[in-house]
């Protein structure tokens, strides 16, 4: 036994000479320090990459089988499910990985809100996040093409055609990113391209940076209190513990739990009632027909709701696009002295709760069809959407709040 | 040779030169590198190809039907219009419309009239709606459920709720922002239309 550690030792010692093992190791596990109250909200991020890993393995596999040509996409997706061994089982995983996706980044996201996260030093770990997410959203979208049903097709003529209220440049840019003068088989295939290849590199390269960058300032917690501010003897903060092993077994335990509900729905409700693979996707794309009801999938709907509120073309692609890019403006419209809502004074939660609820009713709104009575009602929840950043830096600095304590406050 | 070793002063200025016109010629260098992956973005040669015109009979079509005829990829149809569906079309002129006589929209000069097209029983359009490109349902009753009491008959985007009239002219106050389009055609005979070219020669 002595002899088996001394070897294993002597390997990592060789290695370590030539590569920081050991070093890497602990910068980010054994001797990262992190905040000792971290609670259910911070299972989010470890379930993040868990989901990544899933549609990256699962992407894989299903490339194998899936013919990115507009004659065969259709039909190869149903050779999938019907003839290969498993694939059913496989392309469940990676559907229901695309909106789980969506669940634990949007959870991710209102944790930062929560706790305020994204509030000096940690400005750069939340824009980093944010071209995370736009990145994750262009892979689902580039991704939703792939099948080839009616959804897919007509989806990608709605935003391709996004682009096209661009004044002066819109037409060509739509028909640059087409490749032809409708969405084709051309399409396809560079979409496939995009989406196997491109956005997957983007995404690890983005994750990679967002956690080297949250690694160098260290992370937030629910009291929002800098635990770096009140170190030990030995320049340890008290309040911190290592990564490995308290939460690396934590997050454990998140994930099975999560892996419990993702197998749940992966065998019992891959569809989820059309919520995460729409009714009319099961139809061979048909360039001559729109779907009586098209509508995005759940994880676009809030931001679908928005433009199609706006009765002009171009400000209401303008206001789509502003509905996700003024999150980046996070950090800097946010004037309150303190980070966690739980120091936060009335006007803040009420503030939140309000865009909760506008958020939440935008993307059913989305998914309805468009009535007159409804139009109305997303426009006032556009209002508040929006008002919940436009005046940030006015509330947030009248809010009162309350003392933060020296020290994180939970045992 | 000793005089070379001696000499260890840095010439400040050479060197940012050096570095300047490296980084110049090297940025112009990316840049030109960029062109082809740029490029190859655009429609192929192939792509460009296919846009031949189609000719349709419509001996068989019945007033108040439409026919979908595909040109270009895209839906093109071919209406034929009722005398109630023209006498509603006049009634409709004025405020309800966003662009009623097609100043601000894309069709033909024979087609810039406000039933938008050389005979008036018959209408021709790019079956695709202005504002983000689905293909609206065709609502031809009067008073359909759900489209509201002035409705007099027309197109409805299920995307985002723009509402056409039986001309392909827009309602105000939906997303669309002009009417709908009107693509190249002629009659050959009666019961027969080319989509895609006119009496100027192919589109």
């Amino acid at each position: 036994m002595n002899a088996v550690v001394k070897q294993l030792t002597g390997l990592r010692d060789w290695v370590d000479d030539r590569f920081p093992l050991v070093q890497l190791w602990n910068e980010h596990m054994g001797q990262y320090y992190a905040p000792k109250n971290f609670n259910f909200w911070y299972y989010f991020g470890v379930l993040s990459i868990v989901v990544l890993a899933i549609q990256i393995v699962t992407g894989i596999w299903l490339t194998m089988n899936y013919k990115p040509d507009a004659n065969l996409a259709f039909a190869s997706v149903e050779y999938i499910m019907r003839d290969v061994e498993f694939g059913w089982l496989i392309r469940y995983m990676h559907s229901t990985g695309a909106s789980a996706f969506f669940i634990v980044i949007y959870l991710h996201m209102f944790r930062a809100l929560l706790y305020g996260s994204y509030k000096k030093p940690r400005e750069l770990i939340w824009v980093l996040g944010m071209f995370t997410y736009l990145a994750l959203m262009a892979e689902a979208f580039l991704g939703y093409l792939l099948p080839w049903g009616q959804m897919s097709f007509w989806g990608a003529q709605v935003i391709i055609s996004l682009f096209g209220a661009i004044p002066f440049i819109g037409d060509t840019l739509s028909l640059w990113i087409r490749g032809d003068f409708v969405v084709s088989d051309v399409t396809l295939n560079r979409f496939f391209s995009l989406h196997v290849i491109a956005m997957p590199l983007a995404i690890i390269g983005l994750v990679f940076l967002h956690i080297i960058a949250l690694h160098e300032v260290g992370s937030n917690n629910p009291d929002g209190i800098e635990i770096k501010k009140t170190k030990g003897p030995d320049g340890i903060p008290l309040d911190g513990i290592p990564f490995h092993p308290y939460y690396s077994v934590k997050d454990t335990v998140g994930v099975i739990v999560f892996l419990i509900l993702f197998a749940a729905v992966m065998f019992f409700a891959p569809e989820f009632g059309g919520w995460f693979l729409e009714a009319n996707n099961f139809i061979p794309a048909n360039p001559l027909v729109t779907p009586d009801h098209i509508v995005p999938l759940w994880y676009f709907t809030p931001f679908y709701a928005i433009l199609r509120a706006v009765p002009d073309k171009l400000i209401g692609v303008l206001l789509m696009g502003a509905s996700t890019s003024i999150l980046f403006l996070l950090p800097w419209l946010d004037r309150s002295p303190v980070k966690s809502i739980r120091y936060r004074g009335p006007i803040f939660k009420s503030a939140l709760a309000l865009f909760i609820i506008s958020f939440f009713a935008l993307g059913y709104l989305g998914t309805q069809k468009p009535t007159v009575e409804l139009t109305w009602m997303a426009r006032g929840l556009t209002v508040i959407y929006f008002g919940f950043f436009v005046f940030m830096p006015l509330y947030t600095k009248i809010d009162s709040t309350k003392p933060v304590p020296d020290r994180l406050t939970s045992k | 040779m000793a005089e070379i070793m001696s000499d260890n002063a840095v010439d400040i200025d050479r060197r940012r030169f050096l570095t300047g016109t490296t980084v110049v010629i090297g940025g112009i260098g990316a840049a030109v590198a960029a062109v082809p992956f740029i490029a190859s973005f655009q429609p192929s040669a192939r792509a460009k190809a296919i846009g031949a015109p189609v000719e349709v009979d419509i001996g068989r079509l019945q007033p108040g039907q439409r026919i979908t005829q595909k040109w270009r990829g895209k839906p093109v149809w071919i209406v034929r219009r009722t005398p109630a569906m023209i006498e509603a079309l006049k009634k409709l002129d004025g405020e309800l419309l966003r662009d009623p006589s097609s100043e601000n929209s894309d069709q033909p000069a024979y087609a810039t009239n406000a039933w938008r097209s050389t005979r008036e029983e018959y209408l021709i359009l790019v079956g695709l709606c202005t504002h983000l490109g689905c293909s609206p349902n065709f609502v031809p009753e009067s008073g359909a459920s759900g489209m509201g009491e002035a409705w007099v008959g027309g197109f409805f985007c299920p995307c985002h709720g723009s509402k056409f009239d039986l001309a392909g002219r827009v309602y105000g106050g939906y997303p669309a922002p002009t009417n709908m389009t009107v693509p190249p055609y002629r009659f050959v005979s009666d019961t027969r239309i080319i989509i895609g070219e006119d009496k100027e020669g192919a589109a």
